[in-house]
């Protein structure tokens, strides 16, 4: 008894800070997405669904939320590729790989902010990185507007995602690679398999729980950013590159809309919890084991 | 190694040094030099923007305030997040399982959900504009991902060797502190760079937590700087340069628990 009591004293610190800076601020927002709250008044009046009503037929959130769409399969689609291209190059033995693995890993060290400030710098117009080799190759006119073109500007912000976070990924594949018995592969071989085949037939069966892993992170960060938006382009142009994290701190603290701004929150969130119970889900189905 | 896979991995290489090297290269140059040849080598190389950056902002203070705030956190979270995970490991059953799941439910709810509410929750607890206030707010975030990750290191230790040294007399502090803090050194290690990086680099919390200038942690700087520097690339980017220089400086020296701590925390998180 007295051992269970001891173990309390090393539960409660951390408990009670828990409760009171991270799950009551939750309930509290759930709270107030039922209010008219405008952040300041101290005085409100309970609403119902209305902020949810208003919420799901905005334009905008609508329109963030297609644009969380893009930049979600963009990110995904890129990052898993690459960052399993790369794995499968790198997850041998040679000297070379190990400070190539560390090179392609440095970004995600990086403040988002920074990587989202050089990257400005890398698709400014006038004198950019990109800018500059379109000149190099005598192509002056056709450097497209990266982040000041409506139509493209999610794709030019997904791709600096996956420039700064892919080498992360290809570290979880190395490490899935790794886990796999290279008597499997040579057995394979022995058999008369070529290497497209033991990577079909050996390799990517046993990867799976690892790829699994990689799009679901993915999946998840891509519904979350919010700094690497909010440092290059702020939701613009007209709402171009808004998302749901950049819609709902807008909500909040341009307009002022708590209340509305809370409903969004609720819904984000009932998205992402989805979201995390379909991974794990999908991490169970994909345990295979040899 | 092939010529299709050496090309394939120079390429990318050349994709990540590139932005890179040029930032890194702006640094030396004068606007004007700038500005006539973007992308050329600074002719010539010169101090120039490093000074005036040191002279025209408080950087010093800046550093200050985001060693502070980090240190602070990570050290608080890596201290209520392993005592937790010993508690766990040590209660087993019915208790163990529920405060897991506690812990975990949290790994469903990201923090941007909750910004009007920590906003305002802040400003209540009078914890607004506080060094104390953003260390404690951050822990209460980091805190169920380190109880998840600490927890999972925790369990590999063997059982017996617990229940050897509480038989010999040991109390739970010195069993914690003497037996389970030491054996996972390492994954506290690794745990502790992914929330340096985690803390250091976060934008959000400092932006809702704190107002004044003096206040400020180095990635809510330099978003300050771009609004003072709007055409004034060289000077923007030595602010990036010179604010991501520590912890360049500590991944050079401690890759290992970098790329293990971020990896893990993307497995977990």
């Amino acid at each position: 008894m007295r051992k269970r009591l001891t173990l309390w004293v090393f539960v409660l610190p951390g408990l009670l800070l828990y409760a009171v800076l991270f799950v009551y601020p939750a309930l509290a927002g759930l709270f107030y997405s039922f209010t008219d709250w405008d952040g300041l008044s101290p005085s409100f009046q309970i609403t119902g669904w209305k902020n949810y009503d208003t919420v799901l037929h905005s334009l905008v959130f609508q329109k963030a939320l297609w644009n969380n769409l893009k930049f979600m399969a963009a990110v995904v689609f890129g990052q898993t590729l690459l960052s399993l291209v790369l794995a499968l190059l790198l997850s041998g033995n040679r000297r070379i790989y190990v400070p190539l693995r560390a090179l392609f890993f440095f970004p995600a060290i990086l403040s988002t902010v920074s990587v989202g400030l050089i990257w400005s710098f890398v698709y400014d117009p006038g004198i950019g990185l990109l800018q500059g080799l379109f000149n190099l190759l005598g192509a002056e006119g056709l450097a497209p507007s990266w982040v000041g073109d409506r139509r493209i500007a999610i794709y030019s912000i997904a791709a600096v995602q996956v420039w700064a976070h892919t080498g992360q990924m290809m570290i979880v594949f190395i490490a899935g690679l790794q886990g796999i018995p290279a008597e499997l592969k040579d057995a394979a071989a022995i058999d008369g398999g070529g290497r497209w085949r033991i990577f079909r037939s050996v390799t990517w069966p046993l990867l799976a729980p690892s790829a699994t892993i990689v799009i679901a992170y993915t999946t998840i960060q891509s519904f979350k950013a919010f700094d690497l938006i909010f440092t290059m382009t702020d939701g613009g142009p007209n709402n171009a590159t808004e998302i749901i994290t950049t819609y709902i701190y807008h909500l909040a603290f341009s307009s002022y809309s708590f209340g509305e701004a809370s409903a969004g929150s609720a819904l984000f969130l009932v998205l992402l919890a989805a979201l995390t119970w379909l991974q794990f889900k999908a991490l169970r189905a994909d345990r295979i084991s040899y | 190694m092939t010529f299709l896979r050496r090309s394939v991995l120079l390429l990318y290489s050349a994709l990540i040094v590139a932005p890179l090297y040029f930032v890194v290269v702006t640094v030396f140059k004068s606007s004007p030099d700038f500005y006539a040849h973007p992308l050329g080598w600074p002719l010539p190389p010169t101090w120039t923007n490093l000074l005036r950056l040191f002279r025209e902002q408080p950087l010093w203070q800046y550093f200050r305030n985001s060693v502070q705030v980090t240190a602070g956190t990570v050290l608080l979270v890596l201290l209520l997040g392993s005592m937790i995970a010993y508690a766990i490991v040590r209660f087993r059953g019915r208790t163990a399982g529920l405060l897991f799941m506690i812990f975990a439910a949290g790994l469903m709810v990201p923090s941007q959900v909750n910004m009007l509410t920590l906003y305002d929750l802040a400003r209540k607890l009078n914890l607004s504009d506080r060094p104390l206030g953003l260390i404690l707010f951050s822990s209460a975030l980091l805190l169920p991902l380190a109880v998840f990750m600490l927890s999972g290191f925790m369990k590999l230790i063997s059982r017996e060797l617990l229940e050897a040294g509480s038989l010999d007399g040991c109390g739970e502090w010195s069993l914690y502190w003497r037996i389970a803090v030491p054996l996972v050194a390492p994954s506290l290690a690794s745990t502790a760079a992914f929330l340096l990086v985690v803390v250091w680099n976060d934008l959000l919390l400092p932006m809702l937590l704190l107002g004044s200038k003096s206040r400020l942690t180095l990635p809510l700087a330099i978003l300050q700087f771009r609004g003072e520097y709007v055409t004034d690339y060289p000077m923007l980017l030595t602010g990036v340069v010179v604010t991501s220089l520590p912890l360049v400086v500590m991944f050079l020296f401690l890759q290992r628990y970098f790329i293990a701590g971020l990896s893990e925390g993307a497995l977990k998180g």
